[in-house]
């Protein structure tokens, strides 16, 4: 199972990865394993407030729907809008085009505060 | 034989199943009796076909339908029992089915009598004051009891704003919740699969309304703190919900009335053996305690006679909620679950729920040491296992379950409880003998072996279905039930 180093983790399956004060969330591979097919990925709108462990969004699988967590804390500055007519691309590519939002943070001590690769994948182990 | 046609395409102009009677009239002196604006422009668009061609029709697509006339159906916490043949006798009697819904009450009192004495039942098997037949669904009984939970809140003077629903309830309890304008918080079921008093008193205050369970709850498990807990809402001002669907563990057993609850809803449907199933129709009655009842929807059946001695519909209730459906819920299966519980007796019922538990409890021991079963305790009417084994091959939970429709059974509920991975919630109910139970284990033992040794056929079943694995993506994206546009 693929877990790229340089990203961080939440134990409700979301990754994050910090370029400068732009984040970028997306849900696991394991985490679109555990789902199958989805169906329907419902973002917030640019310029919401996204807050830590908060839900930001829900995404909608063949067997279930769950809550889209937020890794990190800020407003949305972009959304995958590719999400809207290929929500698949979360399956195919949940690290690349399956990406999710772009937020500008506010707490970058945050990141400090989440999980690594390495204590992730024992979580997923 | 194309059998993938419909039967309007099977139509031919002309062709007659039964001919009409001759009326002595003619069709314009009928015509003229029907006022211009009631009169269709167009064609009724109807079929045209024999007799003979409309049976086949049919009996094909009720063959190619799994019921449970056909087999068994272990769909969990949706209690998939035989539905007696002498129910639908008694709902098909002509005094009821001709009998009109804005009939005056009293050319209705047979029906009314019905009514009341069925919520005279459940109200002795609830152990609640009173009762209300209305709603016509599970969820929409839950809809009704929230509502009344909210119509005392407001009595009381304070709204409150949230309902607290445990990890292992149903899903439609959070959704009701949020229809009725309460947020819903979740709470989490301890290691032994229940909720506990300590961890209901940590997430209530005075701004919960209600505490939502559904017991047994989805893992099948009694919550054997529920007194502590009761105590605990009620102590904060809050009211105890019971989800019903799990009631057939229960009969002649507990009344939940009697421990602490507050609302309960029925699902007729399930535990009292209406048929249902693509959606209804279902029949959800809702039960309260004397402090609610003042709230119940009206109409009431009232329980005073009026000055001709006769029963009547009681719409005089300042506090009612107000109406949930239109006349008085699904009549037909009011009279069926009336049916039900008459033929089976007090005794009966006892028995039901003793089945149930045990026949839950048998097909879990057959299956335990194959499959993981994560709360492996005494069940009650159903239990939950996880296919999370079997998953190392790569099989998952829905292709086993779709491999069992190979061998004619009906697959379980999966994927839920949530909080089970994998999950396959399995619910035999009492109507199943020993030897359906042993078949249906000892095939999905044989389908988790085959599991290991071949799992690409697994992973490609169902083959012997009328259709194959369908295309669930598109279904939920772009679903389209129109026959022509």
């Amino acid at each position: 199972m693929i877990i790229p180093d340089k990203l961080k983790y939440t134990s409700e399956h979301e990754w994050v990865a910090l370029d400068e004060d732009i984040a970028t969330f997306g849900i696991t591979e394991y985490a679109q394993g555990e789902l199958g097919d989805v169906v329907f990925v419902e973002l917030p709108a640019v310029g919401i407030k996204v807050k830590a462990l908060q839900p930001f969004g829900t995404i909608e699988a063949v067997k279930a729907v769950s809550e889209l967590f937020a890794p990190m804390s800020g407003e949305v500055a972009e959304i995958n809008k590719e999400l809207e007519t290929d929500p698949m691309l979360v399956n195919r590519d949940p690290y690349g085009q399956g990406w999710m939002v772009k937020v500008r943070i506010n707490d970058p001590g945050e990141w400090d505060r989440l999980l690594p690769a390495s204590e992730y994948s024992k979580l997923v182990g | 034989m194309n059998d993938k046609i419909l039967i309007y395409e099977k139509s031919v102009p002309g062709r007659v199943g039964t001919p009409l009677p001759k009326t002595g009239r003619g069709e314009s002196e009928i015509l003229n009796l029907i006022p211009e604006k009631h009169r269709r422009r167009d064609d009724a668009a109807l079929p045209e076909a024999t007799e003979g061609e409309v049976m086949r029709h049919f009996i094909a697509l009720s063959v190619k339908n799994h019921h449970i006339d056909k087999g068994f159906y272990p769909l969990g916490s949706c209690t998939m029992k035989y539905n007696p043949k002498l129910n639908d006798a008694a709902a098909s009697l002509p005094g009821f089915i001709n009998q009109h819904p804005l009939a005056p009450c009293r050319t209705a009192s047979g029906s009314l009598q019905i009514m009341l004495e069925l919520e005279e039942y459940l109200k002795e098997i609830s152990g609640f004051a009173a009762v209300s037949l209305q709603p016509v669904a599970g969820a929409h009984g839950e809809f009704t009891g929230l509502l009344i939970i909210r119509a005392y809140h407001k009595d009381k003077g304070k709204l409150r704003k949230k309902v607290l629903i445990p990890d292992s309830a149903h899903g439609t309890n959070p959704a009701s919740v949020t229809m009725v304008g309460y947020e819903a918080v979740q709470i989490k079921s301890n290691a032994m699969g229940i909720i506990t008093p300590e961890a209901v008193a940590a997430a209530i205050d005075d701004d919960t309304a209600a505490l939502m369970i559904t017991n047994p709850n989805t893992l099948g498990l009694f919550e054997s703190d529920i007194e502590k807990v009761a105590e605990v809402v009620h102590k904060a001002g809050a009211l105890l919900y019971m989800d019903g669907a799990n009631l057939n563990a229960q009969l002649g057993v507990v009344q939940p009335g009697k421990i602490g609850f507050d609302v309960l809803h029925f699902n007729l449907h399930k535990t009292f053996s209406t048929p249902h199933g693509g959606g209804g129709p279902g029949a959800g009655g809702v039960a309260v305690t004397d402090k609610l009842a003042p709230f119940l929807p009206v109409p009431v059946i009232s329980r005073k006679i009026d000055e001709n001695n006769r029963l009547f519909l009681d719409y005089d209730r300042p506090k009612t909620i107000g109406r949930m459906h239109s006349f008085y819920g699904n009549f037909a299966n009011i009279v069926r679950a009336y049916a039900y519980i008459r033929s089976l007796g007090a005794r009966g019922l006892k028995r039901v729920s003793e089945n149930a538990v045990l026949n839950a409890n048998y097909l879990r021991v057959l299956l335990h040491d194959e499959f993981e079963v994560p709360y492996d305790n005494i069940c009650m009417h159903e239990f939950v296992l996880s296919c999370d084994r079997q998953k190392k091959s790569g099989v998952k939970g829905l292709d086993i379950a779709k491999r069992l429709l190979d061998y004619g059974f009906h697959a379980p509920t999966i994927y839920f409880p949530l909080i089970v991975h994998e999950a396959f919630m399995i619910e035999p109910t009492e109507t199943e003998s020993r030897e359906t139970l042993e078949s249906f284990a000892s095939t999905l033992i044989a389908i988790s072996k085959e599991a290991e040794k071949d799992p690409e056929t697994v992973k490609h079943a169902p083959y012997n279905t009328p259709v194959r694995r369908l295309d669930e993506v598109k279904a939920a994206r772009e679903l389209d039930v129109c026959y022509k546009h």
